[in-house]
């Protein structure tokens, strides 16, 4: 059973590439609830990425059962579960994660693209342009620079477009890979408070993936993905 | 914001090669059908060098060596065809016009045509088109002579000039015809058929100057220009002649008659037939350069191809970001091939604007130096299947990037290691 709330349920999943021997990522059973900060720890080749590929609905796990607000995604086809990412998952990159070819505001309203219930409601360009602003506003990116071409901006302010781009249409879960990889401590700091601000102003469940154990204080659920070379890789929950 | 503003701002970001991309398959789609165009132009011409023309009849021999001598004076008749024979066959009641040519003679290096008024009236070449003269107008006199345009043009005649004919086709001085000179009474217009290239003077003219002549030399005894018009000037032989019919539906009956004249052994052939037959033996260089010009066009869409593919490796980051927001596979595939659409489009309509800016550039100069009209006209259907095959062909090229890059999407996911 889901408790009203739970946003993330994770059970016995495991994932497994053709041809390997072992699992890259397995995961007995991991609940989140509507708000919930998890932090998910491991160094590269632990299995992060495969883990953001599935949670975002990109893989399939080889076993067990992943359920997004209530839905069963692996049971739903490809397109489908694209089209559910499109609608109820934002995603924050590492550093460059922003299209060089659209300005500010367009890589912010580019969510609008694939997704029907986004538009819905952002309703009109009109009204997408004006939630786009008002969010880049907040975000304190000012006006006079919602036009002007990304590379124009510095690495702080690009990850800042990239949250608005992932927060724009309000999607209920945000899923971030290693966004401060690339800021030194200071602007890491602000770039999470940031970060949280936004996410629990629009009551949004975060999922944030990080080699860096020294982010791990700030959030309240962490798990832990193991190393694939010691033994059977596992990511286990931990008790924190 | 669609997938098509998506794709094209992106070819927008990465103009550069992109528009070189552009401009060589617009070179190739141009070249391609540049050839095209000169292709069934030339044909075209080549195949109106004579029309309306329902028969040449000359000596018995070979139609093409009947086709050469007569239209293109190229080679010489095996044998001439009398007065007579002449005479009977233009006084049938098929026949509507009978013009006579008799070859031999030159002058500097162009073929004189000795004939009647009444070539300027029927001739006919390209789309029915008469004869029409620069100044002047048809002979009248026995020493009157109608130059074709290019010997007017190449030897800077003017009405009013006098011009020796040389006895045969080799100007060396002492068989010159120099005690009886034409006068240029006419300059045809250029025609783009070997009409420009020839010196027509009349028949009685040809007679005059050859009364003093006996088997290709002078005789003893000298007749000058004056005393020559007191001969009589009908001639004994003649080339060959042209004829129309009253009816067209009579050719071949009229043809097998000839080709059965009792009196004489004759060829009649049907100018239009013939000539297409003579360009099916010489337009294998017509394939060989459609042949080189669709080379270069598969070397263009190679060229595209490599374009593309080297941008895919650029572009997985944003095809990352594309999917994290919900683009399918489906949809960077097509964000590929709307890409190659889009370049191949633009260089098909580059290509095409590119070629008549050229032809309507080259119109005048063609027109006056070859006599053929490349009029600008719409593409026709074999150039709507060449350029719809450029762009099936693109879309089936752009389907290899489009794989890759949908393999790459589903492998990388959200994550690009790069």
């Amino acid at each position: 059973m889901i408790s009203a709330g739970t946003v993330v349920k994770l059970d016995d999943v495991t994932f497994r590439w053709p041809g390997q021997s072992h699992d890259t990522i397995a995961i007995d059973t991991l609940a989140l609830h509507a708000g919930e900060h998890l932090f998910v720890r491991g160094a590269s080749g632990s299995g992060k990425t495969t883990l953001l590929n599935v949670l975002a609905g990109i893989h399939v796990p080889t076993s067990g059962r992943i359920r997004l607000l209530g839905t069963d995604i692996a049971a739903l086809s490809a397109s489908r579960r694209d089209q559910f990412r499109a609608d109820h998952i934002g995603v924050v990159f590492q550093q460059f994660n922003l299209l060089p070819y659209l300005s500010i505001l367009e890589n912010v309203t580019v969510s609008f693209a694939f997704s029907r219930s986004k538009r819905r409601r952002g309703a009109s360009t009109a009204d997408a342009n004006a939630t786009a602003g008002r969010l880049l506003r907040s975000l304190n990116l000012p006006d006079d620079l919602h036009s002007s071409p990304v590379a124009e901006l510095s690495v702080g302010q690009q990850q800042r477009v990239a949250v608005a781009r992932a927060l724009i249409g309000g999607p209920e879960i945000l899923i971030a890979d290693e966004p401060t990889s690339a800021l030194d401590a200071d602007n890491r700091d602000r770039f999470l408070d940031l970060l949280f601000d936004e996410v629990d102003a629009h009551g949004c469940t975060l999922i944030f993936v990080s080699h860096d154990p020294a982010l791990a204080t700030r959030f309240t659920r962490v798990i832990e993905l193991t190393e694939t070379d010691s033994g059977p890789p596992t990511g286990r929950p931990s008790p924190t | 914001m669609s997938l098509l503003r998506i794709a094209l701002k992106s070819a927008q970001f990465r103009r550069t090669s992109l528009l070189l991309t552009v401009l060589s398959i617009a070179i190739s789609v141009g070249l391609l059908l540049g050839v095209d165009v000169v292709r069934k132009e030339a044909k075209s011409g080549f195949l109106n060098t004579i029309s309306e023309t329902d028969l040449i009849v000359g000596a018995r021999s070979g139609p093409t060596n009947l086709l050469l001598y007569s239209v293109f004076h190229i080679g010489d008749a095996t044998n001439n065809v009398s007065w007579e024979s002449f005479q009977v066959i233009s006084s049938r009641e098929e026949v509507a016009w009978a013009v006579p040519i008799s070859l031999g003679d030159s002058h500097r290096g162009y073929r004189v045509m000795g004939t009647t008024p009444d070539y300027f009236d029927f001739y006919r070449y390209g789309n029915k088109n008469p004869l029409a003269f620069q100044s002047g107008e048809p002979f009248a006199e026995v020493y009157d002579t109608v130059l074709g345009a290019d010997v007017a043009r190449d030897l800077g005649y003017k009405l009013g000039d006098e011009i020796i004919i040389s006895h045969g086709l080799v100007s060396v001085g002492f068989t010159d015809h120099d005690d009886k000179p034409f006068t240029v009474v006419g300059i045809l217009e250029k025609t783009g058929t070997p009409v420009d290239r020839t010196v027509q003077v009349t028949l009685a003219g040809i007679e005059a100057i050859h009364v003093d002549w006996q088997g290709g030399t002078r005789s003893g005894l000298t007749v000058n220009a004056e005393q020559a018009l007191r001969f009589d000037l009908t001639p004994k032989t003649i080339t060959a002649f042209m004829l129309g019919l009253e009816n067209r539906a009579l050719t071949f009956r009229v043809q097998r008659d000839i080709n059965g004249y009792p009196a004489e052994p004759m060829s009649a052939i049907i100018p239009g037939a013939t000539l297409a037959e003579f360009w099916r033996t010489i337009s294998t260089v017509e394939q060989v350069l459609f042949v080189l010009s669709g080379l270069v066009l598969v070397a263009g869409l190679l060229g595209m191809l490599t374009t593309i593919l080297s941008t895919l490796n650029e572009r997985r980051r944003e095809i990352a970001v594309l999917r994290a927001i919900g683009a399918r596979p489906v949809n960077i595939v097509m964000l590929i091939m709307l890409e190659t659409l889009m370049v191949v489009v633009s260089g098909c309509l580059l290509g095409l604007v590119m070629l008549y800016a050229l032809l309507a550039a080259a119109r005048p100069f063609v027109t006056s130096r070859f006599g053929i009209d490349i009029s600008p006209s719409l593409p026709d259907t074999t150039q709507g299947l060449i350029i719809f095959g450029v762009i099936a062909g693109a879309t089936m090229v752009s389907l290899i990037p489009g794989f890759i890059a949908y393999r790459r999407s589903i492998q990388d996911g959200l994550a690009v290691r790069i």
